[in-house]
């Protein structure tokens, strides 16, 4: 693993990208206020007045954050804090967009005296949480030095979570563990993901994310040569000793089980594709990626067969053959699905007897498991009305798929800007999954080439795991879309997540100290 | 607003979308293949961060010369001629060059006669001057060993393992 970034760092000019930094900065504003600037121009025939307040505000965020990182990380990777901004800007116009729209739905709601949409997009909501997120990346900056002087006072670098890492291990557990705590935990949507915590409600398990990234690093740089050298070879395989391998698969089993149970298949699938790619990292051994796919396989395969995991039947049926699903269907046991729609006669008794879900109830009635593919095929005739360009922000009705501000974000941007615009949100996907595998590259130590890779791996399969769901290639899971997606805990893990990597970057980055010319022998400065 | 202004405003923003996207992609590009501006950046880093107490110990005067001996006649590029790393480009900025096997060398040979750390080229009143660290093989001025720290004129061959490098002006 070291003689790649050697090389790679030996023919690296190490050079501060400051200046291109900050004109992909401006770039990106430019971006987040021509967004504003044409939602409000194709509305309302204005410029809207959020672009002062929005657009001002992620302005003076942005610039404080760049300067910063200029001051704290000058040899930092140039990219990834433009691109993040970027998105960031991009989903706060999307989401301010949407407020735009359901806001006024509300104003008719609550004069015709009903009641409100609990779930709504929440613009100055995001503003603060943008804030927050950013807050955080800044702080997480200065207070984490240079990997060199780990003795500093005060100092917490990346790699100081090394000497933590069992405590670690075990901070994820209690994060996942949180939300099924009665009293603390919360259901929202079906999933029971989150806490409340006073009038916010918070969901762990994005910082589970980052805290079991931290752990599988910290274990896998001290048994990577014992798990790829030591063990019986199986025809191609070779399977590491059961010692090796034991802690981290109680604790990868313990997170999945945890995930079954509060119903959360896309952080599921996460923590999975995390496990196995830092195992592959790790080890360079391509016989764990197939060993990944094949428990994945077997998985599914048993969660299908499990009578509580109905959800997993319905979410592969759902995948399949959304349209029975349509407003309500209800799979019954021998796998026939009936719908349960406004429409159907079963669904008007219900409704009749003032049932508060009269398709939930249905269905009960029916023995079957209630679902709504009502979200997923709107989502798809939402891509489907944007076409390539897109209807234009602004110019669309993105707003009619539930959820259109937080898992089904990419489905509204895509109906505005079309595949054209969806391609570019995905190559800046790439682009910053692509930074961080060039810092693990280049990082010097395997602790932080771990880290690194990890980071970006699991941001790369997040949003491949949401996009995928959302446009049906994948069975949908709910998982949110990287900064753009409505809600705090992902904006602030995000933003956590980019300031390992600028750290790291600018660790990885910066010239090895110089020998002193002085003296008379060449001194040479270990940097290992 | 017509639908025909709408429709310019829509492809605009698109197209500063993918505009994004393309600087982006150039900014990498920049650090893979150097840009003008990246390769001023590099020189710049590549001097020294002149710790403080040394630069106090160095007068003035001392520097003067050097200084301005580097900006007359004397070699400005290192340049490999024989060996892996043929063609190699090595900018002189009065930083001292270390040549060995050794991942921290300024220049890195992969050579089985090179020692880790090989050889030093540093600068001193206007002229560079060879050093051997103590290597196995030697290093070789022309078709002299280096046993002492020698001045190497511009265009005299210096032979380090199958590597040989040569100062250019």
């Amino acid at each position: 693993m070291s003689s790649i970034g050697a090389q790679i760092r030996a023919h690296l000019p190490y050079q501060r990208r400051n200046a291109a930094s900050f004109a992909l900065l401006i770039f990106a504003m430019v971006l987040t206020l021509s967004a504003f600037a044409e939602v409000g121009l194709a509305r309302d025939g204005y410029i809207p007045k959020g672009l002062f307040l929005y657009g001002g505000g992620l302005v003076v965020l942005a610039f404080g954050a760049y300067f910063v990182q200029a001051k704290f990380a000058p040899y930092a990777d140039p990219l990834l804090l433009p691109l993040s901004v970027a998105l960031n800007g991009i989903g706060l116009a999307m989401i301010y967009r949407l407020d735009l729209d359901t806001s006024e739905d509300h104003r008719v709601a609550a004069a015709a005296g009903k009641k409100l949409l609990k779930d709504a997009a929440d613009a100055p909501g995001q503003l603060m949480w943008t804030f927050v997120g950013i807050g955080l990346f800044v702080t997480a900056i200065v207070i984490m030095r240079d990997t060199d002087k780990p003795d500093a006072p005060l100092s917490f670098t990346p790699k100081t979570a090394q000497r933590y890492t069992y405590l670690i291990g075990l901070g994820a557990i209690i994060l996942l563990l949180l939300p099924i705590v009665p009293g603390i935990g919360a259901e929202i949507n079906g999933a029971r993901v989150w806490i409340a915590l006073g009038p916010f409600s918070v969901q762990p398990g994005e910082f589970a994310k980052l805290l079991l990234v931290v752990f599988f690093a910290g274990y896998l740089v001290n048994k990577r040569q014992a798990m790829s050298l030591i063990g019986k070879k199986i025809g191609p395989f070779s399977l590491p000793r059961a010692r090796d391998l034991g802690p981290i698969l109680v604790i990868w089993f313990f997170c999945l089980g945890v995930l079954f149970m509060q119903k959360d298949l896309g952080t599921a699938l996460l923590f999975f594709g995390l496990f196995v790619s830092m195992l592959y990292i790790a080890t360079q051994r391509l016989s764990w990626v197939m060993i990944g796919m094949g428990l994945l396989a077997v998985g599914v395969f048993v969660a299908t067969l499990l009578p509580f995991m109905g959800h997993v039947n319905q979410r592969i049926d759902i995948w399949q053959n959304p349209k029975p699903y349509f407003d309500g269907g209800c799979l019954l046991e021998s796998g026939k699905v009936v719908p349960v729609n406004p429409d159907t006669d079963i669904f008007k008794k219900y409704k009749a007897k003032g049932s508060v879900s009269p398709g939930f109830s249905a269905c009960a009635e029916l023995g079957g498991e209630y679902s709504d593919s009502a979200q997923l095929m709107k989502g798809l005739f939402a891509l489907g009305q944007g076409g390539v360009l897109g209807t234009g922000l602004g110019q669309g009705e993105p707003w009619r798929t539930p959820l259109s501000f937080s898992d089904f974000i990419f489905d509204s941007l895509g109906e505005e800007l079309g595949l054209t615009g969806l391609m570019v949100l995905l190559l800046v996907y790439a682009l910053i999954v692509q930074r961080g595998m060039k810092t693990a590259v280049a990082a010097r130590d395997p602790f932080l080439k771990l880290f690194a890779g990890g980071v970006s791996f699991v941001l790369g399969l997040q949003v491949f795991v949401i996009v995928g769901g959302v446009t049906r290639l994948i069975p949908l899971t709910g998982l949110t879309t990287p900064f753009l997606s409505q809600g705090g805990s992902s904006l602030m893990a995000n933003w956590i997540l980019i300031a390992i990597l600028v750290r790291m970057s600018h660790d990885a980055r910066k010239p090895a100290p110089q020998a002193i010319q002085d003296e008379g022998m060449t001194q040479i400065v270990s940097t290992r | 607003m017509t639908p025909f202004t709408l429709t310019l405003i829509k492809l605009a923003f698109l197209a500063v979308l993918w505009l994004f996207v393309i600087a982006a992609v150039g900014v990498i590009r920049a650090d893979l293949f150097g840009s003008k501006a990246a390769a001023k950046a590099a020189s710049r880093a590549a001097q020294p961060p002149r710790p403080a107490k040394a630069a106090a110990k160095q007068s003035k005067a001392q520097r003067a010369p050097q200084r301005s001996g580097a900006q007359h006649g004397s070699p400005t590029k290192l340049v490999v001629v024989q060996g892996e790393r043929a063609g190699t480009v090595i900018d002189l900025t009065g930083v001292p060059i270390t040549i060995g096997r050794a991942n921290d060398a300024t220049l890195v040979v992969t050579d089985d006669y090179a020692s880790s750390r090989h050889a030093r080229l540093y600068a001193q009143d206007g002229q560079w001057i060879v050093e051997d660290l103590g290597s196995t093989n030697g290093t070789y001025l022309g078709r002299t060993k280096v046993s002492r720290p020698m001045p190497v004129p511009p265009g005299v061959p210096v032979r380090i393992g199958k590597t040989v490098i040569e100062l250019r002006k």
